[in-house]
């Protein structure tokens, strides 16, 4: 009898407990930011946003065109205040559906005008360069192709990796769309598709091309350097290959940061993105485990990683960076 | 005796007239709830342009993942009925050592979730991406739900057929091919629905292996789009594929049933003896535990001892580990509570509407966890903003996904209680609370227990639901493990699984004691 009765009891205050444990609320100032940057580099820099201001983050993490595409879809209704994506071209897409809120003068003007759109509406904090991983014992340096768009050439087959479902690989193929025209990508998917061993995320990639299941793979250079600075387990085999001359494969992609015109909290979520931009935040950035270029000119990255200046990017307007254009030709090509 | 011929003369399905409106109620509100999911995909495939829809369908891309997913398909369900029924066989048939732990150990991969299972093994060696790799690891982890109903059966089977079939001059071979394979049809194809389903709706493992099918299409093109065209197109393809094969099932199942001959109990079937070859036939339920349990367990732990990142995020094990178990605990009480209506509904006033409710909850089973929460998505944005990226709508995308299980272990126990014995009970003095206490709820307990763990161990190990539906700044151990071992970080990922897996383990166990019951 007691038994019955406990085996029907525990579990209803079990379930009691488990629902007000739920319901906890904590009070004070807080944002809601949809991150499609790097998870653990908002947990490095939100902390430090927190102790200035006093306001939480809270973060909703995911992939570019996820989030980007997640605030259309939620439109008015999105509990979003802030939006930060990898790459430029889902900035573009919600900058288009009209749901972004312009930035304040001061926060444009602390980053120069090639990395954030004529508009306003959101600016970039950090940059990233396309580079090409390549295994050092699987091929020597002077094997390796002047342009990106070489890799799809027949000699390629079964040498090249890359992850096409990340949204760093897309920007890359908006950069190749941008500078060589749809023709050119479509080919170059194609021939892609024809040679490309496909990973789930660069790290994989970075590992494959360490292991010497395949000779190079696309990525950008901080996985190699974040890894090189940690230990170099994934990457003691390989060397990065920086592309010159503004071929498409020196591609900078720019990440973005964006106040959503629903947010009801619009001094709070202009804050964020001022500090982002502005020394403090930028500092954090540099400081970090990321390894990503800051944008702010007052502040460099101090390390081991090829200088921003030395890069030789080809000249792209961030906001004609056509994402949606990128997944079809992707499709097209079976990629995705 | 009395009671036996009280029934007789009144079955229980006819004992009281109609159900009453309330529960009826409740009823119909319970199966609308389970089938929000297709009605949602049903009605947003529907408004996608033909034009779209047609080019998202025949696309190169589709053939190949439709060639990728029934290749898998096909593989993993027939390797998983020669595993399960060699390793059965031995077990229930055999004077093999150590039977009793073999059991265990044979039903304990369902403890180590696939997409675990694909880690431990991909991140020893990259022979295993591909399809023969994925066909192993997908095996090793689903071919218990083919072993245990199998057992299962092989133990309740009345050795007197075969006794027959012996004097009736057919060998050994023949007679296990003629008279014991057909009795154990049943359990066979139940059980490879189950793995058939699961390998269907599988992500994790299929991602870790580079191999790619509908499912990991889907959250590819989710990540690409969230809800768009693309990803709502190929989940309709999945969908049905997923009814193809339940109706399959149902074909090869027919009608025949192979029911005891004679109404007394059935001696235990004698062991063979295997003589000296007991050493060798201990080979293949070693090498099946090693493989499945051995491996992912030791590479869990060789990571723990030297990757880089051991250590990094133990501070958000604890709390993790305990929002796991909440939403475990949750889904699994209100999974019972939901099910307890409709299971009453069908075993007591059976009708047309009773069992089109109880199958409405059965139809999640042909849902994928990311269909399930692509149209959950879709159904909040839509109608209940307010409900949007709550937990609320997780804990529904759980029950959806695993009522089903919940239903058929109640279901079953509350069979056991007809309600002739109640009214037994009220005819002796009892009052009606009283006598529902005091007589049908411990018949019923047990089954209700073991629905419980079902759905316990299922949420404690999902993955691909809880990715897309989780509320902002929540996280279970299953996510935690993912975006993880997604950025290398297979020192501090590692734990989160192996707490996985000490979490399902107990009731992993348990199921393991409990005769079959599964479908």
């Amino acid at each position: 009898m007691t038994s019955r009765l406990l085996a029907v009891a525990v579990p209803l205050l079990l379930l009691t407990g488990a629902l007000s444990a739920c319901s906890q609320e904590d009070d004070g100032p807080f944002i809601t930011v949809y991150n499609a940057q790097h998870e653990e580099l908002l947990k490095e820099l939100a902390p430090k946003f927190t102790d200035e201001t006093g306001i939480e983050v809270k973060l909703r993490n995911g992939s570019d065109f996820e989030l980007g595409n997640q605030l259309v879809a939620e439109g008015d209704a999105s509990p979003a205040d802030v939006f930060l994506t990898e790459n430029s071209p889902a900035m573009s897409l919600v900058e288009k559906e009209g749901l972004f809120a312009p930035l304040e003068e001061g926060t444009l003007e602390l980053i120069p005008q090639a990395y954030r759109p004529a508009s306003g509406d959101w600016t970039g904090f950090a940059a990233r360069s396309t580079v090409l991983m390549y295994n050092t014992s699987e091929i020597s340096e002077d094997e390796l192709p002047t342009s990106i768009v070489d890799l799809a050439e027949p000699k390629w087959k079964g040498r090249v990796s890359f992850s096409p479902t990340g949204a760093d690989f897309q920007a890359i193929v908006s950069a190749v769309l941008e500078t060589k025209g749809e023709a050119a990508t479509k080919a170059w998917l194609e021939g892609l598709a024809e040679n490309g061993e496909v990973y789930d995320g660069n790290n994989i990639v970075m590992q494959s091309v360490n292991d010497g299941e395949v000779e190079t793979g696309i990525a950008y250079h901080y996985y190699w350097y974040r890894d090189q600075q940690e230990s170099g387990e994934n990457s003691s085999e390989t060397a990065l290959h920086f592309f010159t001359n503004q071929d498409p494969g020196a591609f900078v992609s720019v990440s973005g940061a964006g106040v959503l015109e629903s947010s009801d909290k619009q001094e709070d979520a202009q804050e964020f993105v001022r500090w982002l931009v502005d020394e403090a935040g930028q500092q954090a950035l540099a400081d970090s485990y990321a390894l990503e270029y800051p944008l702010n000119p007052d502040v460099q990255l101090d390390s081991q990683v090829k200088p921003f200046s030395a890069l030789e990017p080809p000249v792209v307007d961030v906001s004609a960076l056509n994402g949606p254009k990128v997944i079809e030709l992707m499709q097209d090509a079976g990629l995705i | 005796m009395a009671i036996r011929l009280a029934t007789q003369r009144r079955p229980p399905e006819r004992a009281q007239e109609g159900a009453p409106v309330a529960l009826r109620l409740l009823g119909v509100t319970i199966a609308v709830f389970a089938l929000i999911p297709l009605i949602s995909l049903v009605q947003h495939a529907a408004t996608v342009d033909p034009d779209v829809a047609l080019g998202q369908l025949f696309r190169p891309r589709m053939a190949m993942l439709l060639g990728h997913t029934f290749g898998l398909m096909v593989t993993c369900v027939a390797a998983s009925i020669v595993l399960s029924l060699a390793c059965a066989w031995l077990v229930v048939r055999t004077d093999l050592p150590l039977r009793g732990l073999w059991h265990v150990l044979l039903t304990a991969p369902l403890a180590v979730p696939a997409f675990v299972n694909g880690f431990g093994w991909v991140s020893l060696t990259h022979a295993v991406e591909g399809y023969a790799g994925a066909s192993m690891v997908v095996t090793l982890s689903y071919f218990p739900l083919v072993y245990l109903p199998v057992t299962a059966a092989l133990r309740g089977l009345d050795p007197v057929h075969e006794e027959l079939a012996g004097t009736l001059g057919l060998s050994r071979t023949q007679t296990f091919l003629r008279v014991v394979l057909p009795q154990l049809r049943p359990a066979v194809l139940g059980g490879s629905l189950l793995v058939a389903l699961h390998m269907l709706s599988e992500f994790g493992a299929l991602k870790m292996l580079r191999f790619p099918t509908f499912t990991t299409a889907i959250y590819d093109q989710f990540n690409t789009s969230f809800n768009g065209a693309a990803a709502h197109m190929t989940a309709s393809v999945l969908v049905l594929v997923c009814f193809v094969v339940l109706l399959v099932e149902l074909r090869l199942r027919g009608r025949r049933r192979y029911a005891p001959t004679s109404s007394g109990t059935p001696r235990v079937a004698a062991r063979l003896e295997l003589g000296r070859a007991r050493l060798v036939a201990l080979l293949l339920p070693g090498a099946v535990t090693a493989l499945a349990l051995g491996v992912p367990i030791y590479s869990l732990l060789r990571w723990v001892s030297i990757g880089t990142s051991t250590g990094r995020g133990s501070e958000d094990l604890l709390p993790t580990a305990l929002a796991t178990i909440v939403f475990a605990l949750v889904g699994a009480l209100l999974a019972v509570a939901l099910a307890l209506p409709v299971s009453v509904l069908v075993v007591r006033h059976a009708s047309r509407t009773s069992t089109l409710i109880e199958r409405s909850t059965y139809t999640a089973n042909a849902l994928p966890g990311i269909v399930i929460a692509l149209a959950l998505i879709t159904f909040t944005i839509r109608y209940v903003p307010g409900l949007y990226q709550t937990a609320p709508v997780l804990v529904a995308a759980y029950l959806i996904m695993f009522l089903s299980r919940a239903v058929v272990s109640v279901r079953s126990s509350l069979e056991q209680a007809p309600p002739v014995l109640e009214n037994v009970a009220r005819s002796l003095g009892l009052s009606r609370m009283a006598a529902t206490w005091r007589v049908t709820v411990p018949i019923v307990l047990p089954g209700i227990g073991a629905g419980a763990a079902l759905v316990f161990i299922a949420i404690c190990t999902e993955l691909t639901a809880t990715l897309l539906l989780a509320p902002i700044e929540t996280q279970t151990l299953a996510t935690r493990f993912w975006s993880l071992s997604g950025g290398l970080q297979y020192g501090a990922a590692a734990p989160f699984a192996l707490l996985m897996i000490g979490l399902a383990m107990p009731a992993v166990y348990l199921l393991s004691r409990t005769p079959g019951r599964k479908s």
